[in-house]
């Protein structure tokens, strides 16, 4: 696959593991948030930490949308759902993730309610134009990657000129997350969290471009580096990273030049400006409600705000107290210290959105790390 | 199936007709429906006897037996159909024993409005899988749902086999230090499937791998018995669950290499385009076996002398484990672990 | 997040619209969100989207970039 496999090499992968290994200073420790939920899948899948020395670690940040979506819109989702003649359309990540009561969509299909999955938003447009009869309702989610899609929608629905279609949009930013990590407790004031430095989303950044990430490169003095997805990509950025530390470098770089810029998409924010705007606030899974975090669609397209147009009763639902995922989100706690990891919490019986994501911290552990640990009390005995 | 009474009156409407529910009610019109469509399809000396039961001698020795159903949805696909489908399917779980097929049954529940036309097609083509793969359909039933109670047509089947003297393939007999072999790539019968899903539609030339292994089965055998530990076919659930399911039966661990696991390119990309992990994806025309080391080498060459195992390769070894680990290191070079899917895996955005 | 693949356009339709591939797998994808688009030219997909123009140039770069940092690593290595 072209663009794909040449970043996979594994022979050129461990030659930049011994050039981390080699330039990576043995009195330091290297810690790196890698904010998007793509690259936790893609070093899970991949075993990129078992080529990265001892010292350079990973912590799993807040990028993945699904994990931190509050139970709360998942219920929300379902009362829309089980409305009359409501469709509800969904990506597949959403459909196992848990909500009140142990419900969930899949669970809910089940139990009768119209909901489908689609591969993208033309599907669910599509699906309105059918089917004129049923209100179509589309679950949007995601950050800056995801939202252009959900704007498209919107614009194909109007210029066909469907009454039957809408979104319940959650839609969230990337800057926001990173100042909250910033912010919160555990890292401003507790130093109980210590980032040294960030792996940025590969493709949020071709939408939003590599702009947005200087102010905290400058404020926070942390280097960043926006990484392409594929392995090799990963450990080049880590490299990058390593390089910056010990030059005492605080900059925003690129290593994913082949399809981000600077600006980055302008005719898709122009889109998603003319059509959003900020919420004051949005509750986050993990870090409680945070400012100028989501969007909701503008007045001028209330009538394709679901929000709007159906009544349904907010959800304050919470997670299971013993869940950790705020905390794991946050980095503050790994996987394994959760107690209902392994437990309770299994990919089988999620209890959390860290384990249903394919791209969770705890999922991630679950099929990575488990036998990391186990080699580890091996290597012990 | 009920005596054949060559019904008096209007031919079956093979064209536009539909099934109703008088096609199952027993009578004359349900006896047409046999005659015309699966006895024409399947045709062979029991059939035409017509009794509600097949009787013959089986070979002596243990017999292998095993029952299926088959509820796929879409019912034609590239490079086969829910009747081929039902047909291997079946041979397959008996040839996993070792065992040569020998008689399948075939059972239909069909929803009420239903087009003739396709329950022909369907029928012609688990006609022509059975005759190709030498193992008749000797006796089945028909029963019609009302619309909406079946999703057009639901087959159950059942299938008998005899099993080689001395032969015990079983998923506990895997021993620390045993090769572990794939007959040929994986995931092409998941991914032709997803290509024609509504809302997942993509192209692709990519076609079913769904094919009767029992002659690749028996080759196997005849070269490598004393030393074969079992045979799976990876269908529902992909390479991980089979292994998975090894790997609990035994009491073992796993261990194979990304890097040897046989993967066509479209059903790679196809794979990338949805998130999905192409040893999850099922297969239907494809074994696992486990094997002594003694006689892997042997065993491989002998499956790649047969059309439906000619890109066979060695994946990897079973090692001792008390987690039960299926451990894959990943092409890139790092280790990871080949978990139990819990339900279907969905296509991602994230 | 955002799962989102290299695939090459071989064919521009109406309505923001062109035919991808990746592989000899092929889907009909918006390509309404990038402009200048050619036959030939390789863009990420997302969710049936395609975000951005892949560079060749700056692709060969990365690889340059990455082989060398391979090499300090391979003399540096025992």
């Amino acid at each position: 696959m072209k663009y794909v496999d040449e970043y996979r090499d594994g022979e050129l992968a461990r030659a930049i593991a011994a050039t981390i290994a080699a330039e990576a200073r043995p009195e330091r420790i290297y810690r790196f948030m890698e904010f998007c939920g793509g690259h936790t899948h893609a070093i899970s899948r991949y075993g990129v930490e078992d080529l990265l020395p001892p010292n350079v670690r990973m912590i799993h940040g807040p990028g993945c949308p699904v994990c931190v979506l509050p139970v709360g819109r998942i219920d929300e989702a379902i009362a829309l759902a089980r409305l009359p003649d409501v469709t509800l359309c969904t990506y597949g990540d959403l459909m196992r993730v848990p909500a009140s009561g142990g419900m969930s969509l899949t669970k809910a299909k089940a139990g009768g309610a119209d909901i489908r999955m689609v591969y993208s938003t033309l599907d669910a447009v599509r699906i309105a134009e059918n089917e004129p009869d049923r209100k179509v309702v589309f679950f949007a989610i995601g950050f800056e990657t995801t939202t252009p899609p959900t704007a498209m929608a919107v614009l194909a629905a109007q210029k066909k000129g469907l009454s039957n279609f809408s979104i319940f949009c959650n839609h969230v930013l990337t800057p926001a997350a990173i100042l909250a990590i910033f912010e919160s407790p555990e890292v401003k004031t507790l130093g109980a969290v210590e980032i040294d430095g960030f792996v940025g989303p590969a493709h949020v950044s071709t939408v939003i471009g590599t702009r947005p990430y200087e102010p905290f490169a400058r404020s926070y003095r942390k280097p960043v580096v926006i990484s392409g997805f594929e392995p090799l990509d990963v450990m080049q950025s880590i490299l990058m990273l390593v390089r910056q530390m010990n030059e005492g470098r605080a900059e925003v770089e690129n290593q994913y030049i082949r399809a981000v810029t600077r600006d980055g998409n302008l005719r898709a924010q122009a889109i998603v400006a003319d059509m959003f705007e900020l919420r004051e606030s949005f509750e986050w899974r993990g870090l409680g409600q945070v400012a100028n975090s989501a969007l909701r669609l503008r007045d001028a397209y209330a009538a394709f705000d679901a929000e709007r147009i159906f009544p349904i009763a907010r959800s304050n639902a919470q997670d299971n107290p013993a869940c950790e995922c705020g905390a794991i989100l946050r980095g503050v706690k790994k996987p394994a210290e959760c107690k209902l990891f392994g437990t309770a919490c299994t990919p089988e019986t999620p209890m959390g959105s860290c384990m249903v994501s394919s791209e969770g911290a705890c999922a991630a552990h679950w099929t990575y790390g488990r036998f990391r640990d186990a080699a580890k009390m091996r290597a012990a005995e | 199936m009920s005596g054949v009474m060559r019904p008096v009156g209007r031919k079956l409407d093979l064209k536009n007709g539909r099934v109703d529910l008088t096609h199952g009610s027993g009578g004359r019109a349900m006896a047409q429906l046999i005659a015309d469509i699966f006895h024409v399809a399947f045709d062979n000396e029991w059939l035409r006897r017509a009794d509600d039961q097949a009787v013959f001698d089986v070979p002596p020795g243990r017999l292998a037996m095993t029952t299926d159903g088959y509820v796929i949805s879409p019912l034609f696909f590239p490079g086969g159909d829910i009747g081929s489908l039902a047909v291997h399917g079946t041979i397959n779980d008996i040839a996993m024993s070792g065992a040569r097929p020998l008689k399948l049954t075939a059972s239909f529940i069909l929803e009420e409005g239903f087009a003739l036309a396709d329950l022909k097609r369907i029928a012609d083509s688990m006609g022509d899988a059975a005759r190709g793969a030498g193992v008749p359909i000797v006796a089945g039933d028909t029963k019609v749902v009302e619309r909406g109670k079946a999703d057009g047509v639901f087959i159950s089947t059942a299938g008998i086999g005899v099993v080689p003297e001395g032969l015990t393939l079983s998923a506990n007999r895997a021993q620390p230090g045993d090769v572990v072999i794939v007959s040929g790539s994986m995931g092409d019968h998941g991914v032709a499937i997803m290509s024609c899903r509504e809302n997942l539609q993509f192209d692709t030339d990519l076609l079913s791998d769904s094919a009767a292994l029992h002659e690749l089965t028996a080759l196997m055998v005849a070269t490598a018995a004393p030393s074969l530990r079992l045979m799976r076919d990876p269908t529902r659930g992909g390479l991980a669950a089979t292994l998975n399911e090894i790997a609990h039966q035994s009491d073992v661990g796993v261990r194979i290499a990304e890097g040897a696991i046989p993967v066509k390119p479209s059903v790679a990309a196809a794979c990338e385009l949805l998130g999905l992990d192409p040893l999850y994806v099922a297969n239907e025309g494809k074994l696992v076996a486990i094997v002594a080391p003694e006689a892997a080498q042997a065993l491989l060459a002998a499956m790649r002398a047969h059309p439906l195992g000619a890109e066979a390769a060695i994946i990897g070894e079973i090692v001792a484990d008390q987690n039960r680990f299926v451990q894959m290191t990943t092409s890139f070079g790092g280790g990871r672990i080949v978990d139990w899917l819990s339900g279907e895996q969905l296509p991602r955005i994230c | 997040m955002c799962l989102a693949i290299p695939v090459k356009i071989v064919e521009l339709l109406d309505d923001g619209m062109a035919r991808v591939t990746m592989e000899g797998v092929s889907k009909v994808v918006s390509v309404a969100l990038v402009e200048d688009l050619e036959v030939g030219d390789y863009v990420i997909l997302h969710v049936g989207y395609a975000l951005s123009r892949i560079s060749s140039e700056e692709a060969e770069r990365t690889l340059a970039l990455l082989r060398e940092a391979g090499a300090v690593g391979a003399e540096a290595a025992p």
